[in-house]
């Protein structure tokens, strides 16, 4: 293994100045729970890891009703299912947060870190896209801002050049009766990596059956996490129900394109992927509703995350 | 180029130098002598290598020594108190939760960081939050069983 360089900068600007210098021989660090693994498997070889933990901007975590939601993309997820206010109005993204890794790897994993390592599987990045997350991105030529299902470009890609960081999401406030699950499929009930995962986002009308947005993100089907327009568009306007749901669900289960390997099978992943659209748009229903959270855990088989941490949140109903 | 770092590991101050790509358990281990804390699998899978940074659980193998800059540290040495065992060790023993003893500092440090959050937590719930721990010999039963009544036994010491 070779050398590495450790840096710590205590602010944004000091951060992007090392990258403007070192361009891509440095290398972001938020948790490490993937970069350091890749280090030492020889996957990564950086000269320089920048540690973003103490830059303030990428620590904030903070909901106003204006502004929404805003996730320092160095937050850990253990901070953010530990807040009180965000487990009420974005479920699905405590649901993903929750089940990334056991504590010790929640304690130090970030979304930030989620999203741009760009795995297929990341459990974090479905529900950020069905709830609209944002973005902000920082580099030597200024700031931009970038819808999270336009980051990855393929697998260990993303759209972000060498010298740019993430700095933070930004979730618009969820409005009155909407609602989101996430649910994936693993063999085991913790700590393993997806099988396939899908997340689902229902917004209702004052009738609380008819459904005026909808938005789907599969995991582990394709290249990159995937938002399937198509199916969220088939929703809007019908009424809410198991035959609509089945129709999204086909559509998912088309526009899936899985790989087969050691994890699943590319038949099984499509199943799958018709299998748990329709639990969590079921799920997403619910909380739209402001219904119970979710249905029971199932041991060895789909996970209904959030466990409620002890110690940390417990299963909210929205 | 080697890195000086300041830190506190189980109430002391530490000082030692390393290169920053030395994980923190390396460290412990190997430069500070402190080698309670176990490498299993060197990539956050078994929890062997678990102490407590700042207040929450981690895994040293996936920490950088150099981020312990200016934070507190614990590890298994520093989990017993003065009067000798702490409860968790004591009803580990009791309840022969261990074999080949590997994975037991980890498996105590990542009970201990549980009871400190909620004293009294629910079976179902020791087990979600061992599920970053494996243990090839136990079977898991007798370990889960121990930290339970280790919560017992602490709960009626605090009601003294
Ligand atoms: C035991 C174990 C279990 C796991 N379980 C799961 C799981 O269930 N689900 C799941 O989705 N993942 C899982 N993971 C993978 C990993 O924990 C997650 O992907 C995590 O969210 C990564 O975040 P991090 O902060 O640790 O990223 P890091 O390792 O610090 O970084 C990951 C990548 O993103 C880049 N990066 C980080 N932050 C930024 C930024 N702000 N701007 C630009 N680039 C950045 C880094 O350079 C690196 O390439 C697991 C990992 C382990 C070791
Ligand atoms: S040695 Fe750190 S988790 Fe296994
Ligand atoms: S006692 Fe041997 S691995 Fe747990």
């Amino acid at each position: 293994m070779k050398a590495v360089m450790y840096a710590c900068p205590q602010s944004l600007d000091e951060a992007v100045g090392l990258f403007a210098q070192r361009g891509p021989r440095a290398r972001p660090f938020a948790g490490g729970t993937d970069l350091i693994v890749q280090i030492r498997e020889g996957k990564k070889e950086p000269d320089l890891v920048v540690d973003l933990k103490r830059i303030p901007e990428l620590n904030e975590l903070s909901f106003q009703p204006q502004r929404g939601l805003v996730i320092g993309a160095a937050v850990p997820c253990s901070q953010i299912y530990e807040h009180g206010k965000i487990a009420g109005l974005y479920p699905g993204l405590i649901d993903a947060v929750s089940l990334i890794g056991g504590i010790q790897i929640q304690n130090r994993a970030t979304l930030g870190g989620n999203l741009c390592n760009a795995s297929p599987a990341a459990d974090g990045v479905p529900p950020l896209i069905v709830h609209r997350a944002a973005c902000r991105i920082r580099g030597p030529r200024g700031e931009r801002t970038l819808p999270v299902e336009k980051v990855c470009a393929g697998p260990g890609q993303t759209a972000l050049e060498d010298d740019e960081i993430l700095v933070s999401f930004h979730l618009p406030a969820p409005p009155e009766r909407s609602g989101a699950r996430y649910l994936r499929f693993i063999p085991r009930n913790e700590m393993d990596i997806a099988v396939a995962g899908a997340a689902s986002y229902l917004e209702l009308e004052k009738d609380r059956q008819t459904i005026r947005g909808a938005r789907i993100a599969l995991a582990a089907v394709a290249p990159t996490p995937l938002l399937v327009e198509e199916a969220g568009g088939c929703l809007a306007g019908e009424r809410a129900g198991e035959e609509l749901f089945a129709r999204a669900a086909a559509i998912c289960r088309e526009a899936a394109r899985p790989i087969s390997d050691m994890r699943g099978a590319a038949w099984q992943r499509r199943h799958l992927v018709e299998v748990l659209v329709k639990r969590t748009l079921q799920g997403a229903l619910q909380r739209a509703r402001g219904g119970g959270a979710s249905p029971q855990g199932r041991p060895g088989g789909v996970n209904d995350g959030p466990q409620g941490r002890p110690g940390g949140v417990k299963e909210q109903d929205s | 180029m080697k890195l000086h770092v300041k830190t506190t590991i189980n109430g002391e101050e530490f000082e030692f130098l390393c290169e920053p790509r030395e994980s923190l358990l390396e460290v412990l281990r190997d430069r500070l002598g402190l080698t309670g804390s176990k490498e299993g699998c060197n990539n956050g899978n078994c929890g062997a290598c678990n102490v407590i940074l700042d207040g929450r659980l981690v895994n040293s193998c996936l920490v950088f020594a150099a981020e312990a800059a200016g934070r507190a540290i614990t590890t298994i040495e520093g989990i017993q108190g003065p009067e000798g065992l702490h409860p968790l060790q004591e009803k580990f023993l009791e309840h022969a939760a261990l074999q080949c003893g590997i994975c037991t500092p980890g498996f105590i440090v990542a009970a201990k960081a549980l009871l400190d959050r909620n004293p009294d937590p629910s079976e179902a719930e020791v087990r979600l939050w061992l599920a970053g721990n494996l243990c090839r010999c136990t079977g898991y039963d007798k370990i889960v069983r121990a930290v339970l009544e280790a919560a017992k036994s602490t709960a009626v010491v605090m009601e003294k």
